[in-house]
């Protein structure tokens, strides 16, 4: 069995594993980390629900090799909360009841960070495209814009 | 779903790679942005002993004009054409090609060159890339190579690529002044491989007739298709509406569709014959013809 040594930054926190060559980042989060928020639909690359921040850009964590993530740095849902305060994208989704089972949420609050960082003021069709990788089974596709532009409205 | 065990290599430079491959013979596959060789270990229909990363290798993510040919590395993320100021000036079918592949994440990390490596007839590029007469290097124990695009697909899911050679450039001839191209592809939703693709290329003479045109086509073939009778007729003639039919008639006729889930094999070859006209109308607009 392949065995890599492998260091990556999570959420600001460096951390070291011995990780086999076929695992996917998405358990290396889950499993070995314990960050559940993360979560996995799918599993076939098409939903979303898996999305993290890989050296800032969203990915699918359950289409990237752990490995592969090796010296690089991983943002995860826990890691908007700062200092006991939401981010934007989370106060917007509580604000405007973005979420209705949840299980999306994780991977649509990543997205949407990493658009904002990216478009600070994003139209709504920006924000449709960007968010077109993560699906909402619930189909609450209209509180979810409505939460990304509470995000946007937000003074930085 | 975890795929089979593997072992995982990342050289730093292409002459380790390549080394890499050749010593490990057939059971090695390349691994670029890894969005479709990823979920074909996970799903196992595919297979490997050793997988070796392309993404530790410096020098292979770019896009530039030079020499006369615009110049795309081999490992360049799909997401880098989409914010590329260049491509949407001056290459809007590279821009309306990426814009449809899978979707924004998956573009984070899918490469041009692994598109067209894969060789998945229901890959965007390859038509795209037809329809521009582009050629791909690429890089092997032998040294550099330079393959034609009408040369590069073999078959379903092959290439001229031998299993130790490494696609590392793209490169599309720069286009001249009166010329314009376009990708229409039919899709069900967001994500999701085309029913049917058309990529149209057309340069136009001084009196508006056409002086050169590509047409390549995805998904409606077991390979990417060049419509090279559509491409012939198109040549020399004025673009009127009736030569406009005619070449999207006999675009649809070089197709070999399949019946899924898309849709049957009559509509999938009408799609085509109607988004070769979509394509083609975009370009020459593009091209300023009309």
């Amino acid at each position: 069995m392949a065995t890599h040594q492998i260091r990556v930054t999570v959420n600001g926190n460096v951390l070291e594993a011995e990780v086999e060559s076929r695992l996917l980042l998405v358990h290396l989060i889950r499993e070995n980390l314990r960050l559940t928020g993360t979560h996995i639909g799918c599993d076939t690359t098409h939903c979303g629900a898996c999305t993290v921040l890989l050296d800032g850009e969203p990915v699918k964590s359950c289409t990237v090799l752990a490995v592969q993530a090796d010296g690089r740095e991983v943002m995860t849902v826990e890691g908007l909360e700062k200092d006991g305060k939401l981010d934007p994208v989370q106060e917007g989704f509580m604000q405007e009841h973005g979420l209705q089972c949840g299980f999306c949420t994780p991977g649509m609050l990543m997205t949407s960070y990493a658009l904002l960082k990216r478009n600070a003021n994003p139209t709504e069709v920006d924000i449709r495209e960007a968010i077109s990788g993560n699906l909402c089974r619930c189909t609450g596709y209209v509180n979810i814009v409505k939460s990304i532009q509470y995000a946007a409205a937000q003074p930085r | 779903m975890i795929p089979a065990e593997f072992d995982y290599h990342a050289p730093s430079t292409l002459s380790d790679a390549i080394a890499l491959l050749s010593g490990l013979g057939e059971d090695a596959k390349i691994l670029s942005g890894g969005q479709s060789l990823l979920p074909l270990l996970k799903l196992r229909l595919g297979q490997v002993g050793h997988l070796v990363d392309l993404s530790h290798v410096p020098g292979l993510e770019y896009i530039k004009e030079e020499e006369g040919f615009l110049k795309i590395g081999g490992a360049t993320r799909e997401s880098m054409l989409e914010r590329t100021p260049l491509i949407a000036s001056k290459y809007p079918i590279l821009l309306d090609t990426a814009r449809v592949i899978a979707d924004p994440i998956v573009r984070n990390r899918a490469t041009v060159g692994g598109n067209l490596a894969h060789g998945d007839p229901a890959n965007d590029h390859p038509a795209t890339m037809l329809a521009l007469g582009a050629a791909v290097v690429s890089h092997g124990p032998k040294g550099e190579r330079t393959i034609p695009i009408a040369q590069f697909f073999t078959g379903i899911f092959s290439t001229a690529l031998a299993h130790d050679e490494i696609l590392t450039e793209i490169r599309i001839p720069i286009p001249p002044a009166r010329s314009g191209g376009a990708y229409v592809k039919l899709e069900r939703k967001v994500g999701d491989f085309a029913t049917a693709g058309v990529a149209v290329y057309v340069a136009l003479g001084q009196n508006g007739t056409v002086e050169q045109a590509g047409i390549g086509l995805t998904n409606v073939g077991p390979m990417p298709v060049k419509a090279a009778e559509a491409e012939r007729y198109l040549v020399g003639k004025k673009p009127d509406a009736a030569v406009i039919a005619e070449t999207a008639r006999l675009a649809a006729k070089a197709t070999a569709p399949t019946a899924d889930r898309r849709g049957a094999v009559d509509y999938k070859r009408e799609m085509a014959r109607v988004l070769t006209m979509r394509a083609l109308k975009s370009a020459l607009e593009r091209a300023g013809g009309k």
